[in-house]
């Protein structure tokens, strides 16, 4: 992968300067790539990868196993797609193995999530099955663990 | 007796009068402040790979607590030749050419104390780091300090090397890539110095810790040239490339004779590595590709980020091409390298090492190292422009 995308997934807020530093290239031109990689549709957006846990939100997130019939034109992706544009499905992954979709799903309640499960997912032509699992506490997301890292303990001077 | 016991007197006279490392002074000052960034710190901020942590717990749990043979365990033998002919290029056999050690540090101790008589010449470079005259010393060696420039990369010339050399030389110590310069030899340059060892019968000891540590070229080791394997003792270590810096583990690669000779002191004096450790660096030689080649790629960013800012700010800076140290020149800001550091640290919390805690033509220098998080990288960087912007 372009190094440049490795540095914005650490960091996307890095100055265009300072990333300009680390590759020893320009600025302008990280700042000309990085367009590029938007207008292509590489970068499609930054987020601020948050610890929701510590926030005391209203708020579930479902794991959701979805086995579907794969439609004769289309296969999954019609079924899919239509999964997908639901604005409480916040991700959807293709599988391999007993089920098909993997839906990560968020709601207010989990009353609301089963609702969504129940009264719009499941009976979506396709759908066959779904199962339902509860997330209780987030230990890591996107590689950055989510509770206070031990201090560094390295001498303060060594050789 | 008036309890006017002298104890200094008992102490042995090469012991007594070595001084202690000049970072010890320095780290005592800065563990005396708050909210310090440190790029004084020789060893990697990555923590150690997670499958090597796991693995020790399993190995702990399932009685890896006992003594190991001499040499170290035989699979983990096995597997640092594979990996040293792998990486540096040339063979040892397993069986009584490996020999695994409390670190680097006791391999060049065991190696230089397994060669040298009383009076016997060791030539190493300078800038170094801070263990190899003393150990020189302790050994009943006579050093011999070949001062590196920063004019040429700080990399070790022939003709440098002939024009300290005599009859009483008998080793020759390298250390590339190199703390604290950050300098690196390439094959051609190497072979000089190969020619220079084999013409004056010298033995080599060679400290690789950092030979996976390099940016913009693979590394060479002298062992992989023609005829330096049968006169070098090599040493390589788990600390700097898998950061694994308190498993304190290391190894010498070596001609038998060699290596049975640093075995006996070995045997007397500590008689195996851990085995704990032994057994998370047959992990870590599992798949080091992949736990290296994530850090390699960190620190070249950072080395890159740091030389563009020394540029940046007009602080002159030879390229720092492996190991994760940078050693810019301070001497036109009119203050000795300690009082430099010194007085950085006092003005603005960021602490460096002197050059001269690696030798007197350290002098005029600090040593940065990048083995810190980016954030503290940048920061340090702004403190550094606005302390010498007054100068």
């Amino acid at each position: 992968m372009d190094e440049l995308l490795r540095i914005l997934q650490t960091n996307a807020l890095e100055s265009h300067e300072n990333i300009g530093k680390m590759l020893g290239v320009p600025a302008g031109e990280v700042t000309r790539r990085i367009a590029d990689y938007e207008r292509d549709g590489v970068i499609r957006g930054y987020q601020a990868i948050l610890n929701e846990d510590g926030l005391g939100l209203d708020k579930v997130t479902a794991v959701i196993e979805v086995k579907v019939t794969p439609q004769r034109e289309g296969g999954f992706n019609t079924i899919a797609e239509r999964i997908s544009r639901f604005p409480e499905v916040s991700s959807a992954y293709l599988m391999s193995g007993t089920y098909d979709l993997l839906l990560f799903v968020e709601g207010r309640t989990l009353r609301e999530v089963a609702a969504f499960v129940s009264e719009r997912l499941s009976p979506l032509e396709g759908v066959l099955s779904t199962s339902t699992h509860f997330m209780l506490k987030t230990y890591k997301r996107f590689g950055v663990r989510m509770h206070p890292e031990t201090p560094d303990e390295r001498l303060t001077v060594s050789p | 007796m008036n309890g006017s016991l002298s104890l200094r007197n008992r102490i042995n006279t090469t012991v007594r009068d070595i001084p202690r490392s000049g970072i010890r002074d320095f780290f005592d000052l800065v563990t005396t402040m708050k909210d310090v960034i440190s790029l004084g710190i020789g060893e990697p901020d990555f923590d150690t790979p997670w499958h090597v942590r796991e693995s020790t717990v399993f190995a702990l749990e399932r009685g890896a607590t006992h003594y190991s043979s001499n040499l170290g365990y035989l699979d983990l033998r096995r597997a640092l030749a594979r990996y040293v002919q792998k990486t540096f290029g040339a063979e040892y056999n397993p069986e009584d050419e490996v020999l695994v050690t409390v670190g680097v540090s006791e391999a060049l101790d065991l190696a230089l104390r397994a060669l040298l008589n009383p009076g016997d010449e060791v030539l190493y470079h300078e800038p170094c780091y801070v263990s190899y005259r003393a150990t020189i010393l302790f050994a009943h060696g006579v050093p011999l300090a070949v001062e590196t420039r920063a004019e040429d990369g700080f990399r070790l010339t022939r003709a440098m090397l002939e024009a300290q050399v005599t009859p009483r030389t008998k080793v020759l110590m390298l250390n590339f890539p190199n703390n604290p310069t950050g300098a690196v030899m390439n094959r051609a340059e190497l072979e000089d110095i190969a020619a220079f060892a084999r013409e004056h019968d010298l033995i080599v000891i060679t400290d690789e810790i950092y030979g996976e540590l390099t940016y913009d070229t693979p590394h060479t080791s002298i062992i992989s040239l023609p005829g330096m394997r049968d006169r070098t003792i090599f040493l390589h270590g788990f600390s700097k490339a898998w950061a694994m810096t308190g498993f304190r583990l290391g190894y010498a690669c070596g001609p038998a004779e060699l290596i049975e000779a640093m075995m006996k002191i070995h045997q007397y004096t500590m008689l195996c590595a851990s085995s704990l450790s032994q057994k998370a660096a047959l992990e870590a030689l599992a798949r080091p590709e992949m736990d290296i080649g994530e850090m390699v790629g960190e620190y070249r960013r950072r080395r890159n980020f740091i030389a563009a800012a020394f540029a940046d700010m007009g602080v002159e800076c030879h390229h720092p091409l492996g190991a994760f140290y940078a050693f810019p020149s301070v001497a036109k800001f009119g203050l000795p390298a300690k009082e430099f550091a010194f007085e950085l640290l006092r003005a603005e919390k960021v602490a460096v090492v002197p050059g001269t805690a690696f030798g007197a033509c350290g002098e005029g220098f600090v040593r940065c190292a990048y083995a810190t998080g980016m954030e503290n990288i940048k920061e340090a960087m702004m403190r550094f422009r606005r302390f010498i912007s007054g100068r």
